[in-house]
């Protein structure tokens, strides 16, 4: 009997060095600690959640239909491009997914279909029309969710995040996690935006350039887009610049009409940085083309001199300089009164490179440092009133033995986080909810075998009798009561998001340690009570 | 010895049709809250219904109808406002609009800046969340709700006989119901962080109930010459203070929750107090005449 009780004081005493070992990277108490400690020892603990450190939560979905559309555009213009080569007489149209080839000759289709084993035949007649196959779309979605994933872990690593988490989400989805950003809206529109980069040429020479507004009011483009939409010359398209009055603060959209065709894209850039104009002392973006870029770029300025060539991003023209004379050596700049963290992010998302298919925000939760301060704080306040409340209550209600179950709840406590820290568990504000829920309950246990007792001790046994019997007798009901609860948990964890993931994982361990700390925890000091002499009456 | 009922002997069993009458009508008003829920006319929070919510802290104190004035001056339609004066927080969230995700905080955090130019303020937080996370995640927390239903009646099942994992079903059901539609009939939010206390609360209620059928099946056992309804009103009596102490055991730290742990867990705690005490009374009151009456009077024959 001594030797069984000496065993659990030992196993008891070996969980608690643990709990306070794995604990200790969360106590200040670590900061004093040696360095070889730091260094081989635990050194993680428990990390904070999103909602208690501060920090953003994104959800993205890569549009992948984009994607396919992209690719099917760049077939079709390659496509023309062959036709013309090989001397073959045909019309190549594309309208969203269809490229549509015609006439519908034979030897029209040995072109398409010797060169382009991925498009397949959607309809015949007069006209053929190809898409994309099923197979490669679904190939081309997928990679562009890898690509978008590659693209934004580059933008990130340059804008500097210390331990972000990126990852990919079911078939089409990115989860972003950005710790204790600062300027959250920066941090999104620096993930989200698109940053294809064109060149394409002002058309200034059709009529309707001429009569164009100077500029509309912003949230009026569409409406001038559609109501000269039947003059725009084919070819051609109208897109906006954007103007800010500095003194007023006062948006303006100028409208410009461009040849459609890009003559040169972003993915021809070799580098992109920030440089201060030293006339207005104002930040533009300076970027540098690779070799292949850097010839196109020549032959592309030096085909337009006089002409205008509009530098677009995203769709929004960014300048539109007149072009002098041809361009030698590669070297371009973009303007358009950047702030210096504008031109900073800019040039990160042009080395970053662009993303293959625009992204939709599906989901952002944002949670200012202050407030995961003011979290952790009330969360510390309500579980340390709560245990006193508690742990007073059970002196009260049941004299010694209420400080036993007391002792068992603090070692449950330690042994929570110990454990928590031992698995680096993530505490979210509901997880700190979940433990204080589990002080709550953790008593449980204990008031069931003290029940058990009393009745016992009424009915006349010994205090040692009773103190035996009162514990085999609620063990089984003890046993089931933490498995339901242990069920509820298994589902929280299994359904939940992150923060809810926190408190299925505090309470199921809470759960769970207290059936250690009820049945060896206590069970020991009332066998050490027990051992030194035979106690005539139990306080209880 | 404190004890706060000496040796009770209270006719549970005996009210059983007064407490069916008010636990029927708070099951109703339950499932009147779900149906609610199920057609879109409950106060769904964000993360249900998407939309964007944005919580500010302003340097000094700032009239809820100020910025009701300020916002509608600005064109923003179908918002509502929350204020926890005490700190200057101001909670807006606009429920799910055409335009872009994102830009509704952008232009709410615009409108602020210029109409408050003298009071300065932080973003607490901002969460927006987007029509197809939102329908995951009502998919998701009815999901957890079925699972949860199936995992209790697997296990108890497992453990007890059929009629008693009927009576435990029944009244962890009758305490979520109560609790929701209370939270309903309060117009308070229905959003993921109430699921989770409602689905806590099964779980405790569920252990509540658990205790007193594992002393009523052990009563049972020795006591068969008994009438059943004699051995479980005794049986309830037995475990009654256990079932009292440890109630209030977690009512102390759910208060302790309530009134320290913050506002992000106000409701969270609200939702457990009720819980809690629901979930004691249901325990005694309809667990086991539930039983009583699925089994009919003499259910517990001999084996």
């Amino acid at each position: 009997m001594k030797k069984k009780v000496l065993w659990k004081i030992i196993l008891i005493g070996i969980t608690v060095v643990l709990a306070v070992v794995f604990f200790l990277p969360n106590t200040p108490v670590f900061e004093y600690m040696p360095e070889w400690w730091q260094k081989s020892m635990p050194n993680k603990g428990i990390v904070l959640g999103l909602d208690l450190q501060g920090g953003l939560h994104l959800v993205f979905e890569v549009e992948g239909d984009k994607a396919v559309t992209i690719t099917t555009e760049r077939f079709a213009s390659r496509l023309r491009e062959l036709l013309e080569k090989k001397k073959v007489a045909g019309e190549v149209a594309v309208s969203g997914l269809d490229i549509t080839v015609s006439p519908s000759t034979n030897e029209v289709r040995k072109v398409v279909e010797d060169n382009y084993p991925n498009l397949v035949v959607a309809e015949t007649g007069s006209k053929l029309v190809y898409r994309i196959s099923a197979k490669e779309a679904t190939r081309i979605k997928d990679s562009s969710a890898d690509q978008a994933l590659e693209t934004i872990r580059n933008r990130i690593d340059q804008f500097g995040v210390s331990e972000p988490t990126i990852h990919r989400q079911g078939e089409n989805e990115i989860v972003v996690q950005l710790p204790g950003v600062k300027d959250p809206k920066r941090a999104i529109d620096l993930i989200g935006r698109t940053a294809q980069l064109e060149f394409k040429i002002v058309d200034d020479e059709a009529n309707i350039a001429a009569e164009l507004p100077a500029s509309v009011l912003p949230g009026e483009e569409e409406a001038l887009v559609r109501q000269i939409a039947d003059r725009i010359p084919e070819g051609d398209e109208i897109l906006f610049e954007k103007k800010i009055n500095k003194e007023t603060g006062a948006v303006r959209k100028l409208p410009i009409l461009l040849k459609k065709q890009a003559v040169i894209t972003g993915d021809l850039l070799s580098d992109a940085k920030v440089n201060i104009d030293t006339q207005f002392s104002e930040p533009y973006v300076s970027i540098a083309f690779n070799a292949a870029g850097a010839k196109l770029f020549e032959e592309v300025t030096g085909a337009n001199v006089k002409k205008r060539l509009a530098i677009i991003l995203d769709n929004t023209v960014y300048s539109a300089p007149v072009i002098q004379e041809k361009i030698a050596g590669g070297n371009a700049q973009i303007t358009g009164n950047f702030t210096m963290d504008e031109a900073k992010d800019l040039s990160i998302v042009l080395r970053a490179g662009a993303l293959p298919a625009p992204m939709k925000m599906l989901q952002n939760v944002t949670v200012g440092p202050s407030l995961g301060r003011d979290s952790i704080e009330a969360g510390k306040l309500a579980a340390i009133i709560g245990t006193i409340a508690v742990v007073i209550f059970m002196i009260l209600y049941y004299r010694l033995s209420g400080v036993i179950a007391d002792f068992a709840l603090f070692l449950n406590i330690v042994l929570l986080l110990g454990a928590m820290a031992s698995l680096n568990a993530t505490l979210t504000l509901p997880g700190i909810a979940g433990i204080i829920l589990a002080i709550g309950m953790a008593v449980d246990s204990n008031v069931l075998m003290f029940e058990r007792m009393r009745d016992e001790l009424r009915a006349g046994k010994t205090p040692r009798a009773a103190i035996d019997s009162g514990y085999d007798k609620a063990f089984w009901t003890i046993f089931d009561s933490h498995v339901t609860t242990l069920i509820t948990a298994a589902v929280l964890f299994q359904f939940g998001t992150g923060p809810i993931k926190g408190f299925a994982v505090t309470l199921s361990l809470g759960v769970s340690i207290n059936l250690f700390t009820a049945l060896v925890g206590t069970k020991s000091v009332f066998d050490i009570i027990n051992s030194r002499r035979e106690i005539k009456k139990l306080s209880i | 010895m404190i004890e706060l009922i000496k040796n009770p002997n209270i006719n549970f069993l005996g009210k059983k049709y007064i407490a069916f009458v008010v636990s029927g009508i708070l099951a109703v008003i339950g499932i009147i809250a779900i149906v609610q829920i199920a057609t879109g006319r409950a106060n769904l929070g964000i993360d249900f219904a998407g939309g964007t919510a944005i919580q500010f802290k302003f340097e000094k104190p700032v009239a809820l109808h100020d910025i009701r004035a300020a916002l509608e001056n600005s064109g923003l339609r179908d918002f509502d406002l929350q204020d926890l004066p005490t700190v200057n927080k101001i909670l807006i969230r606009v429920k799910q609009t055409e335009q872009e995700l994102g830009q509704v905080s952008d232009t709410i955090t615009t409108i602020l800046s210029q109409k408050f130019p003298d009071n300065r303020y932080v973003v607490d937080s901002t969460t927006v969340i987007g029509p197809k996370v939102g329908s995951r995640l009502r998919m998701d927390a009815a999901q957890a709700v079925v699972m949860a239903v199936i995992g209790i009646l697997i296990y108890v099942a497992f453990r007890f006989e059929f009629k008693f994992g009927v009576g435990a079903t029944v009244a962890t059901f009758h305490d979520v119901l109560a609790v929701l539609g209370v939270f309903f009939l309060m117009g308070k939010e229905i959003n993921l962080i109430l699921i989770t206390a409602l689905l806590t609360i099964a779980g405790y209620s569920l252990t509540d109930t658990v205790v007193v059928f594992d002393r009523i099946r052990e009563n049972l056992k020795m006591r068969q010459k008994d009438r059943v309804e004699t051995v479980m009103n005794s049986s309830i009596n037995e475990v009654l203070s256990r079932t009292i102490v440890t109630s209030l055991t977690v009512l102390l730290s759910s208060f302790a929750l309530f009134f320290f742990g913050g506002e992000v867990l106000h409701d969270f705690s609200l939702a457990m107090i009720m819980g809690v005490i629901v979930g004691t009374y249901s325990t005694v009151f309809i667990a086991s005449p539930v039983v009583l009456l699925w089994g009919g009077a003499r259910p517990f024959a001999k084996k």
